[in-house]
């Protein structure tokens, strides 16, 4: 962000999120961080995330453009801008990356006063941990099948389905879960409910094993699971627009209560580059063969326009539709991603089949497994063959595919 | 290293991108193209010298609109503008594929510019002295009152590398004698004057050559894209005065470096317009064309491909605006910016053809239908000043730069 453009405001915030990151940057762990939040498996990974998210709350970097009446810091445009710096400056990523980023802006906007008061403090400050029951086995990229059903009881609801790809359940307080509670309209018969997963009766949190070897995500089985009506978000029948708000967060087009850290698209070239001028092909470095430096080049180019695209999305005459680039950002950066490593991979040559936990895997084997996890984000949050099909229909008028 | 949010494109910016696109979709549109460039297919190939038709009223009004004048500094009697406007211009220019030599003539103007500054540091004594006195702003003032201008920097062997010219330089009394050839030297026939790079003692220099100097001759080449023309340039014993020396010899190499990420960045924005143009033209035939009782837009087989265009297109113009805000505002990165900005331009370009011309099936393969006009000026402007692998190793031998080592590329 340049010198000239933010306000005097903002810069001072700027600085001042610079000094306390400089001043409280945490202490590697002595245990292995996985590559992403939704991956957090073990206790002693969730004690020292949850306590970091907590301290960038407190010092205000998290939830900063947040109504104070709602835990927030009541500004305007910090929230950018300490992104921004947690981003560059190489600490660890929020835990709560599920609530942060879907349940708040979806509770902001559709919860009622009480609802924000109760749900969103504790979530901004990382003692909720947040999940998301979106998909089912039935109900993948057509999202709007679902058939968990939520069936109305005077003042309550009972809910019975199956939700999967369930990210951080095994930590979960809350769910944001999307239930039917009606078969004689697709859309319209769907109520969207925040539903309490941990120590409830008859939610069972099982893990699933990725292709990496590694759990993470899991499923969730509701049997008769009793929830107040006061935890349902808006009105009943009004479960797709909710999830529509939900979906346009997830897929980036717009920001959360906040996020940063972890790894850069920056320092993952930099590691890049860095891999390809170490490994040896052909008698010199990888660096040194043409093909390898121009695919490199090609990931490096593609790293850059994605910050540029998300520049030139805020530039109004520079657009030609306000949905084409924000609705690009998930297909563009889980390919990225993908191909990143796929390119690693390459450069690596035999040193690729070794896998976490090698003593001879460069990085720790880090790449083969960023390869293997890379399949997540290109299916997650609706597949990129559905996302294609959004743009095809929504920005350029192409007719809707079956 | 400040660089605006949002790339500096101002009301100002827009006023010239918009004024553009006005005057090309009413005077310059698809049937008036077809009509100038497309009309008889034998014509096109087939005369003994390609005919390179372009619209010279249209250039007049380009002229009181100001276009020619857009880059030329203000003190040369220019408006000054920022690359973002220039930009701008250029994307329209491509959207609309217009045969004009305004993309050459705005080139053109980028490295009399880059060699002002260098002759003005040389007389302020920040540079070595030079003997005569600068010419380049004479140049610049004839183009900004409307005389195009074209590069003539490239050997025939298509090198990109200025210091491989094939033009020799000889002082000779108070001139200089130029001898040799050039090639692919873009809107050749409508330049009213050349910048040739020669070498000679000292180094190479550039040498502003008017169209009509004894001894040049102009070859045209008979070339695929319809939209522009190109030649080989001879120089026999051409003589100049010193009133043509832009770049005194030894300092042309740093005044075509220091030009050269404005230049790329005019062509990718070309490409970036033309290619915008491909994904419009297909997703409109996609949304009409009726196959198995659907608009064929409808399978997705058709639909994804459109959709990669879109983003190709969109990676390639947000790089094209990053390039032109830095050569404003951050120098120091316009090299890096130029290069990805040519290299996903030039990519985007050869994507969008490509699919163009696959996704209108039948119809897409005969002269009748347009795409023709841009798939060929989309594959011209992909190689000039160096296709995407070219640009790529450029960026690497940048990052070994950086990080202190000899570059490779």
């Amino acid at each position: 962000m340049s010198e000239r453009t933010i306000s005097p405001e903002q810069a001072e915030f700027r600085d001042y999120c610079r000094r306390w990151i400089a001043e409280n940057r945490p202490a590697a762990p002595s245990f292995r961080l996985p590559l992403s939040p939704i991956e957090v498996m073990t206790e002693d990974q969730r004690r020292y995330l949850c306590d970091w998210q907590k301290r960038c709350y407190q010092a205000g970097l998290i939830g900063s453009d947040y109504p104070k009446e709602y835990g927030g810091g009541g500004h305007r445009g910090f929230q950018t801008i300490a992104t921004q710096e947690l981003g560059r400056a190489g600490v660890p990523y929020m835990i709560n990356i599920i609530g942060l980023n879907m349940a708040a802006p979806t509770i902001l906007n559709h919860g009622t006063d009480e609802q924000k008061r109760r749900f969103l403090p504790p979530l901004l400050s990382g003692d909720e941990i947040w999940c998301q029951g979106f998909s089912e086995p039935n109900a993948g990229s057509d999202l709007a099948g679902v058939q968990a059903s939520a069936v109305r009881d005077g003042d309550q609801w009972i809910v019975n389905g199956h939700k999967v790809w369930t990210s951080l359940a095994h930590f979960a307080s809350w769910m944001i879960m999307l239930c039917r509670n009606s078969n004689a309209h697709k859309y319209e018969g769907l109520t969207y409910f925040i539903v309490p997963i941990a120590d409830t009766k008859g939610v069972t949190v099982r893990p699933l094993i990725k292709i990496t070897g590694e759990t993470g995500f899991n499923e969730v089985l509701f049997e008769d699971v009793v929830i107040p009506d006061k935890l349902r978000l808006d009105e009943v029948g009004k479960g797709w627009t909710v999830a529509m708000t939900t979906l346009l967060y997830e897929r980036g087009a717009a920001e959360g209560a906040g996020s940063g850290g972890g790894t850069s698209l920056d320092e993952r070239v930099d590691a890049l580059v860095a891999l390809a001028k170490r490994m040896r092909r052909n008698g010199g470095a990888a660096w040194d063969d043409a093909v390898i430096r121009d695919k490199v080049m090609q990931i490096a180019i593609r790293v850059e326009a994605m910050r540029q695209s998300a520049r030139r999305a805020r530039v109004e005459p520079l657009t030609e539709h306000p949905m084409r680039l924000p609705l690009q950002s998930k297909v563009q950066l889980s390919e990225l991603l993908q191909d990143m490593a796929a390119v690693a991979l390459e450069i690596e040559g035999p040193y690729a089949s070794l896998y976490l936990g090698d003593a001879h895997a460069p990085e720790n084997g880090q790449w083969p497994l960023a390869y293997l996890n890379s399949y997540g984000f290109t299916i997650a949050a609706g597949s990129n063959e559905i996302q294609r099909n959004i743009l095809g229909e929504r920005v350029l008028g192409l007719a809707k595919s079956k | 290293m400040a660089q605006p949010k949002d790339f500096g494109f101002g009301s100002e910016e827009q006023m010239v991108r918009d004024s553009a696109r006005k005057l090309l979709k009413d005077a310059a549109g698809i049937e008036a193209l077809r009509a100038l460039v497309a009309r008889d297919h034998k014509a096109a190939y087939e005369s003994a010298v390609q005919p390179a038709p372009w619209d010279e009223r249209l250039w007049t009004q380009m002229v009181e609109l100001g276009w020619t004048a857009l880059a030329v500094p203000e003190d040369a009697g220019g408006a000054g503008m920022k690359m973002v406007a220039v930009a701008a211009l250029a994307e329209e220019i491509g959207r609309a594929a217009v045969p004009s030599p305004l993309v050459s003539t705005l080139i053109a103007t980028i490295v009399l510019r880059a060699a002002a500054t260098r002759a003005a540091a040389a007389a302020a004594g920040t540079g070595p002295r030079l003997q005569d006195p600068p010419a380049a702003p004479a140049w610049l003032e004839r183009i900004a009152t409307g005389t195009p201008a074209t590069l003539a920097l490239t050997p025939p062997s298509g090198s990109w590398d200025p210091a491989e010219t094939a033009v020799r330089a000889e002082r000779s009394g108070s001139g200089i004698v130029l001898r040799g050839e050039v090639a692919f030297v873009q809107d050749a026939r409508k330049a009213a004057f050349f910048i040739v790079a020669a070498a000679g003692e000292g180094g190479l220099g550039l040498y502003a050559v008017p169209a009509d100097t004894p001894g040049l001759t102009i070859r045209p080449d008979r070339i695929a894209d319809l939209t522009r023309d190109q030649a080989r340039l001879g120089l026999d014993d051409v003589r100049v005065d010193a009133s043509s020396i832009l770049a005194a010899p030894g300092t042309a190499a740093e005044v075509i470096e220091a030009a050269m990420p404005a230049i790329l960045t005019i062509v990718a924005a070309d490409l970036c317009g033309a290619a915008e143009w491909q994904l419009q033209t297909t997703t409109e035939y996609a949304r009409v064309r009726t196959q198995f009782d659907h608009p064929i837009g409808f399978f997705q087989a058709v639909k994804h491909p459109i959709v990669n265009m879109m983003m190709d297109v969109d990676r390639a113009r947000s790089l094209v605006y990053a390039a032109a805000c830095a050569i404003d505002a951050d120098p120091t990165d316009a090299a890096r910016l130029a290069c990805m900005a040519k290299a996903a331009a030039s990519d985007a370009g050869a994507f969008c053809s490509d699919r163009s011309i696959q996704l209108h099936g039948g119809i897409g393969f005969t002269w009748e239908c347009d795409v023709h006009l841009y798939v060929k000026r989309q594959k011209h402007n992909q190689f000039l000043y160096g296709d995407a692998p070219y640009q790529r190793a450029r960026l690497a031998a940048l990052i070994d730069d950086k990080a202190g080592r000899p570059g490779q590329a």
